[in-house]
């Protein structure tokens, strides 16, 4: 006996000493599921392209909000298949050649899973190019109808919001009936501002309308008095739709200009006042007007259980401002997105048993298979019709009316008012 | 909209561009023309006058005519000593050799929108008007403010033409543009004189953008215009001439104003492009400018 437990020459009670020891530690490991899982269990990462600064950042700040609000929902849950999710921000300056590098440094240095929550239709433009060269899932949150249009690739998805092309074509027949038929339109001059002069002018024609002038505005401006003359006497309905930092300035100058004169009908798009507050001075004018909401601001009478929650989670009052500052206004008709995204990569994750980078392609195939969402607490805006051969998401639009300070709908649109024929089929790209 | 009015309205919306631009632009020209320091960071002090005004206005209780005369005393003092301050750390350890002065006041530009990105934050953020009268003619309405800004900017400007042709500091600033080492021979402090020319240039951009700013909104990037303008402008006009920089800005102001309300705002900064060059080619010295002997 030598007292060692392992000898050149085995003794029968060492050989008994390591079995034990052996048949110790395979029981122990059976214990541990990290061990006998064949599926990892590390920290599930998403990166978020977030307009931090430059002209996006009001949109951006309550992006990440409501993001990090959806965030603590799914990890309070139990994660991503029973995994740990965690999200990395990362400026773009509402760039789009920052965007792309964004993209490259959230995939190659960060190691996200997948990247989401670009809005500018610029920077997605800017940055969709690099995801589809990384082959990593894009999932914007955007309205721009570059996605639908076939502009941009098979790792490019826009899961939870209605496209600009959607939008309006549902609010076409709306306006036509109840406000005018002489259209003039004021938007911004990029992709985004076209996509509305081009589908618009085309929906209202449809209608039997007619769009007399389009009032194309940089997005840069801050100077607006001097383009409201352009607008044409005969005007039935001024169509306005206007982002950047100077949205108030738009609005109030058109306020001072129309004064206490006669005025046409206003339509505006409710990005023209995000993050604004309806009861600035100098936009009293607005009373009465009408505005496109994708999620009305004010919680409506006939808001749902799974809205109430939501706003709660983001910590967004019944005025849509933030609850620890009244003066601070949320980006209501946008930034649900950003969560219902959320909850899109965690039921496709979950369906397609998405375990790391190598499934990324499955997680694709399994959004691209899906027929939609129904109205939830995932889903608080409403039901969504996916089509996955388009990457592009259809759900209700509202139209509401200033009155008392207040923004009430006055009509919803349904799905069908929102269709259009596809322009594409990603899903013949190869991945 | 008939022509009539399309055209008044054109020209006071010409006319609020070319006041602002005329302060702004005269605070470039002063720095030149006695320094001979271009100042690329001179957008950014307008940026801060705005930024400034806007701090103003949430900590000064009261009324807003209070808040916007307490902002329209304090802003522009406030930035003329941060100007004061970066003559003194940085442009005279360099010797107001033209080319390092220009990489440091871009340097400047850079350190300046950033600070104002993490002191401000990136949002754009509105001061209220000291009043809001509305002028309604039968026509359109019009901002009864705006007018209010160019009578207070034409004043401003007297006020610097005063100083300069009819005091003992614009004498002691005229005699250190014509000769450096001369002034110095005469006792005259010339650190002290360039600290007081580049705040004086600051601060004449500050008190433009308190004026503007409860028409356009403070926002971080906002710098950039005005500089690019007030370059066109001192060029046009002429480096170091006050009254070329005037006649400048009401020209590129009104033609602003027309051009783009008729036809396009892109159209009018290429006009104005166009016309530097014609200038640079034809009139280096500018308009009013002396050649350089």
């Amino acid at each position: 006996m030598t007292g060692k437990l392992i000898t050149t020459t085995p003794t029968r009670r060492s050989l008994l000493k390591g079995l034990a020891l052996g048949t110790g530690a395979i029981a122990a490991g059976s214990a541990l599921p990290r061990f006998v899982q064949a599926q990892s269990s590390a920290t599930i990462k998403l990166g978020f392209q977030v307009h931090r600064t430059g002209i996006g950042a009001s949109y951006g700040r309550w992006y990440e909000r409501t993001a990090n609000a959806a965030l603590k929902v799914i990890n309070d849950g139990g994660g991503i298949n029973g995994r740990p999710v965690e999200l990395i921000f990362e400026d773009d300056g509402t760039d789009p050649k920052r965007g792309a590098e964004v993209v490259e440094k959230l995939v190659t240095q960060a190691k996200c899973d997948m990247i989401l929550g670009t809005l500018f239709s610029h920077v997605v433009m800017g940055s969709a190019p690099r995801a589809g060269e990384l082959k990593v899932p894009y999932l914007v949150c955007s309205e721009g109808h570059h996605v639908a249009a076939g502009a941009l690739n098979r790792w490019t998805l826009q899961p939870s919001i209605t496209d600009v092309k959607s939008q309006v074509k549902s609010m076409a027949p709306w306006v036509t009936a109840n406000l005018g038929k002489k259209v003039t339109m004021v938007f911004p001059d990029y992709a985004f501002g076209h996509d509305h002069r081009d589908y618009f002018t085309a929906a209202v024609v449809a209608q039997g309308g007619e769009v007399i002038k389009q009032i194309a505005i940089p997005p840069t401006e801050t100077n607006f008095t001097r383009y409201f003359p352009q607008i044409p006497n005969d005007t039935e309905v001024l169509y306005h739709v206007m982002v950047g930092p100077a949205v108030l300035t738009f609005v109030k100058e058109m306020g001072e200009f129309y004064g206490s004169g006669a005025r046409p009908e206003i339509f505006g798009f409710i990005d023209s006042l995000e993050a604004v507050s309806i009861d600035s001075p100098g936009l009293e004018f607005l009373e009465g007007t009408h505005f496109w909401e994708g999620y009305p601001r004010y919680k409506q009478a006939d808001a749902s259980e799974h809205e109430t929650f939501y706003r709660a989670a983001v910590g967004v009052d019944d005025n849509g401002a933030s609850v620890s500052d009244p003066t601070d206004v949320s980006t209501y008709s946008h930034m649900f997105s950003t969560w219902e995204t959320l909850f899109v990569i965690k039921q496709m994750m979950e369906e397609s048993g998405y375990q790391s980078t190598t499934d990324r392609q499955a997680f694709v195939e399994a959004l691209e298979a899906t027929a939609g969402f129904d109205e939830s607490q995932e889903h608080p805006q409403g039901p969504k019709i996916f089509n996955g051969k388009t990457h592009q998401v259809f759900g209700l639009q509202s139209i509401t009316n200033l009155a008392e300070g207040k923004l009430t709908r006055v009509h919803q649109t349904t799905m069908e008012d929102g269709f259009y024929p596809d322009e594409t089929d990603y899903t013949t790209q190869s991945f | 909209m008939d022509f009539g009015p399309f055209l008044l309205l054109a020209l006071m919306e010409g006319l609020v561009t070319a006041a602002v631009l005329a302060l702004t632009a005269s605070g470039l020209s002063l720095v030149f023309g006695i320094m001979r320091v271009v100042n690329v960071a001179h957008g950014e002090f307008f940026m801060l006058g705005a930024v400034l005004a806007w701090f103003v206005s949430v900590s000064v209780p009261g009324p807003a005519p209070v808040a916007f005369a307490v902002a329209l005393l304090v802003c522009p003092l406030i930035v003329g000593a941060i100007a004061a301050l970066a003559d003194i750390l940085v442009l005279k350890r360099l010797n107001y050799a033209p080319e390092p002065t220009i990489v440091a006041t871009i340097g400047l530009l850079y350190i300046l929108q950033q600070a104002a990105l993490s002191f401000f934050g990136p949002d754009a953020r509105p001061v209220p008007a000291p009043f809001s009268f509305r002028i309604q003619l039968p026509w359109f309405g019009y901002a009864g403010y705006k007018l209010v800004v160019v009578a207070a900017a034409g004043l401003l400007l007297l006020a610097v033409w005063l100083i300069l042709t009819r005091t003992r500091a614009g004498l002691i600033m005229r005699a250190t543009q014509q000769d450096r080492d001369t002034a110095r021979a005469f006792g005259i402090n010339v650190d002290r004189v360039y600290a007081g020319v580049f705040a004086m240039g600051a601060g004449l951009a500050a008190v433009a953008a308190v004026l503007i700013v409860p028409i356009r909104q403070a926002h971080y990037l906002m710098g950039g215009d005005p500089l690019l303008l007030s370059f066109i402008v001192v060029i046009i006009g002429g480096l170091g001439s006050l009254r070329g920089t005037l006649v400048a800005a009401l020209l590129i102001g009104l033609s602003d104003g027309v051009i783009s309300t008729f036809f396009a705002p892109t159209l009018a900064k290429i006009l104005a492009t166009l016309l530097v060059a014609m200038v640079l080619v034809f009139r280096p010295q500018g308009l009013f400018g002396k050649r350089a002997p």
